[in-house]
């Protein structure tokens, strides 16, 4: 689950690591409030998860309350590479000395922890990783050992950061190393990382993504689910517990499997469609599972085919078809659908629905044929 | 020949009281797997329909002599199950837990790296091995494998397995081994870990290898198959269209910024030599090709 900034910085406080004071806003009101709360002049920040907000107009800054009214006015529903600004976050301006980097990250070939740090901050890191690689300094972690504050200073004077922040940075990278493990983060970011003219580090951004199966030992996070996604079919998907990402075609796709749900995708692609989502209905569907799945699917305006691809193995075939006509009894679905059935019990699920099939209700015998089918369908 | 498991591997499941492992358990039994005890910490005593279960797995171990264990129980105590396999004398390690945190999987793996060198984990979030006829540890249906070889699979998908051995077994096309690696961002076993196995295993005449978006264990994979790899690998990678930044049902199956794409996979693989299929029919067409020819 990726964070916006403000709840980024909002989880970092929560582990000592400094930020500038701030506060959120939805309206132009509410950011006159906060401004006038921590005083000018202020950075009037758009909340979106998509990088490169400052170029798109999405970071101002406000010298007073005239200009906060303006700057809101303007950020608060401006299009950010398809992101729509809802919220903003209003923090007290920062002067600037220099821009650092840094961050905690999973290296999954060395299965250990990968903590880069650079004097270069402000700038995308992938470019200073192309550009200039040696002003980054990579440090790896056993995730058993951590990471400790000998270690760490080691690490600021190897990256090269300035004699006045060492000290404050390292303590720093140590907090920031605990809210990544501790915090159960998959990144842990922070860029820029700043020194201020008065030899002041601390954190002007936050780029946090948590780990969703860390969930079930952080009852908070239960606050960044509302602001989790925007796309109303997520939503409606997450409600009833489904494992459901939106994409932008018209074939509605169902498979039991991650890997045979991406397959699906792929394969609908070769032959000419494109999907309207990815759906991972797992292990064991029943009438329920497929009932919600098909209601989900069925609310995408978009959608023109639904794709319904399993491979039993565990989940048995004859299940499945019997969870599709009872979901159908319940469900009124817009588009027509086929199926392809193979593995566990695949021949008597092929027979429950048999007496069913007409042209709104199809099987084919291959993925394949099924893809070519829906996506026929989907255009016809 | 088979790899990592054999018949006369004898296996513990840890959690076999619970519904999953009971259901799991059993089906390995009824499959001819020597499952000869389970591990449930208060439950030692009691039977499940005739399998010995045990309080810890070091009196398992020391009452049947098992080599392997079967780990079945939820996220956050599979991480210390796995841990006590290893201190309970277990030399190979199947999980199949879905949603254990990553850091916990980091742990995990560096403690078995660094303490317990000689042990080998497969999965988390994994189907687990079969070896068809011989031995089957985890969740995949006995009845879609063929005894017999010539073919190895490694896998980082479930249903993708259940496919490959589903095309292959239809057209009476027999495997060695089949293994699960899984879905996660820190697997106990890699690809490199199943195809050195396979490369070594005179009976195994060719590879199928399915991996998927996120990682590069399929380059690293390919780097291997260039400098070792005798024999052909035939491959597919699920998630050619998936979208950057979003996990694709797999912890480990996200695209982050350019790196992990599944073209660039196949780019690494087909340089390799390998025959790259576009969707898993063709992968298992291509096999058939391949073995109607040795």
């Amino acid at each position: 689950m990726d964070l916006f900034e403000y709840q980024g910085k909002q989880y970092f406080s929560r582990f000592g690591i400094a930020v500038s004071p701030g506060d959120i806003a939805d309206t132009v009101e509410e950011a006159v409030a906060v401004a006038e709360r921590v005083g000018y002049p202020v950075v009037v920040k758009a909340q979106v998860k998509v990088g490169g907000r400052g170029k798109a107009g999405g970071v101002k800054l406000a010298n007073d309350v005239d200009e906060v009214r303006r700057h809101a006015g303007d950020i608060l529903g401006l299009d950010i590479k398809g992101h729509v600004v809802r919220r903003l976050w209003i923090e007290r301006s920062s002067d600037i000395a220099k821009e650092y980097y840094a961050s905690f990250t999973l290296d999954r070939p060395h299965k250990s922890h990968l903590g880069m740090l650079s004097a270069q901050g402000g700038v995308e890191i992938e470019v200073v990783a192309e550009e200039n690689p040696e002003a980054i300094a990579f440090l790896s972690i056993d995730p058993v050992h951590g990471l400790d504050l000998a270690t760490a200073r080691r690490w600021v004077h190897e990256a090269e950061l300035d004699e006045v922040a060492r000290e404050q940075a390292a303590e720093l990278l140590v907090k920031l190393y605990d809210c990544y493990t501790t915090g159960d983060c998959d990144l842990a970011e922070i860029n820029p990382l700043i020194l201020t003219p008065e030899g002041q580090v601390h954190a002007l951004d936050a780029k946090v993504t948590l780990d969703e199966n860390a969930s079930f030992r952080h009852p908070e996070w239960e606050e960044f689910r509302a602001t989790e996604t925007d796309d109303p079919r997520e939503k409606m998907a997450k409600e009833k517990g489904l494992n459901y990402i939106g994409l932008d075609g018209s074939i509605g796709i169902i498979a039991n499997g991650a890997g045979l749900a991406m397959s699906t995708l792929d394969v609908v692609n070769q032959v000419g469609g494109s999907a309207a989502n990815f759906l991972d209905i797992g292990g064991g569907a029943n009438a329920d599972v497929m009932a919600a799945a098909l209601e989900v699917i069925n609310s995408d305006p978009k959608v023109t085919a639904i794709f319904v691809n399993i491979f039993g193995g565990i989940t048995r075939v004859d299940e499945v078809a019997k969870g599709v006509l009872e979901a159908l009894s319940r469900v009124s679905i817009a588009a027509p659908i086929v199926l392809r059935l193979d593995g566990t019990n695949a021949v008597e699920g092929r027979a429950i629905l048999a007496p069913h099939l007409n042209d709104r209700l199809i099987t084919e015998p291959t993925m394949l044929d099924a893809a070519r089918r829906a996506v026929s369908l989907a255009n016809a | 020949m088979s790899i990592f498991v054999d018949e006369n591997t004898k296996v513990i499941v840890q959690g076999l009281t619970g519904g999953q492992g009971r259901f799991h358990g059993l089906r390995n039994r009824d499959y001819g797997t020597k499952i000869v005890g389970g591990v449930t910490p208060g439950k030692g005593g009691t039977d499940v329909e005739g399998i010995p279960v045990f309080n810890s797995v070091k009196e398992a171990v020391a009452a049947t002599g098992a080599t392997a264990s079967f780990v079945v129980v939820p996220p956050k105590f599979a991480s210390a199950a796995i841990l006590e396999a290893a201190e309970g004398g277990i030399t190979f390690i199947v999980c199949i837990t879905e949603g254990i945190p990553a850091h916990d999987e980091a742990v995990t793996y560096n403690r078995l790296v660094e303490d317990y060198p000689d042990v080998r984990l497969l999965g988390p979030n994994c189907p687990g091995i079969i070896s068809p006829g011989k031995c089957n540890i985890g969740i995949t249906s006995g009845d879609i494998a063929l005894a017999g070889g010539p073919v190895g699979i490694v896998s980082r998908s479930g249903t993708l397995t259940y496919q490959a051995l589903h095309e292959l077994s239809q057209q009476g096309i027999g495997q060695t081994t089949c293994v699960g690696i899984g879905g996660d961002p820190v697997p106990g076993t890699n690809f490199i870990d199943c195809l050195a196995a396979f490369e070594a295993d005179p009976e195994t005449k060719a590879v199928m290898m399915i991996g998927e978006i996120g990682g590069s264990e399929e380059e690293r994979a390919a780097e291997w198959i260039k400098l070792n790899m005798t024999k052909p690998v035939v491959s597919y990678i699920a998630g050619v269209t998936a979208p950057p930044g979003r996990k694709m049902g797999h912890a480990g199956a996200i695209i982050s910024g350019s790196k992990g794409t599944a073209q660039a996979k196949m780019d690494a693989l087909a340089a390799a030599g390998v025959h790259v299929c576009v969707n898993p029919t063709e992968a298992g067409q291509k096999m058939v090709e391949i073995v109607r020819a040795l």
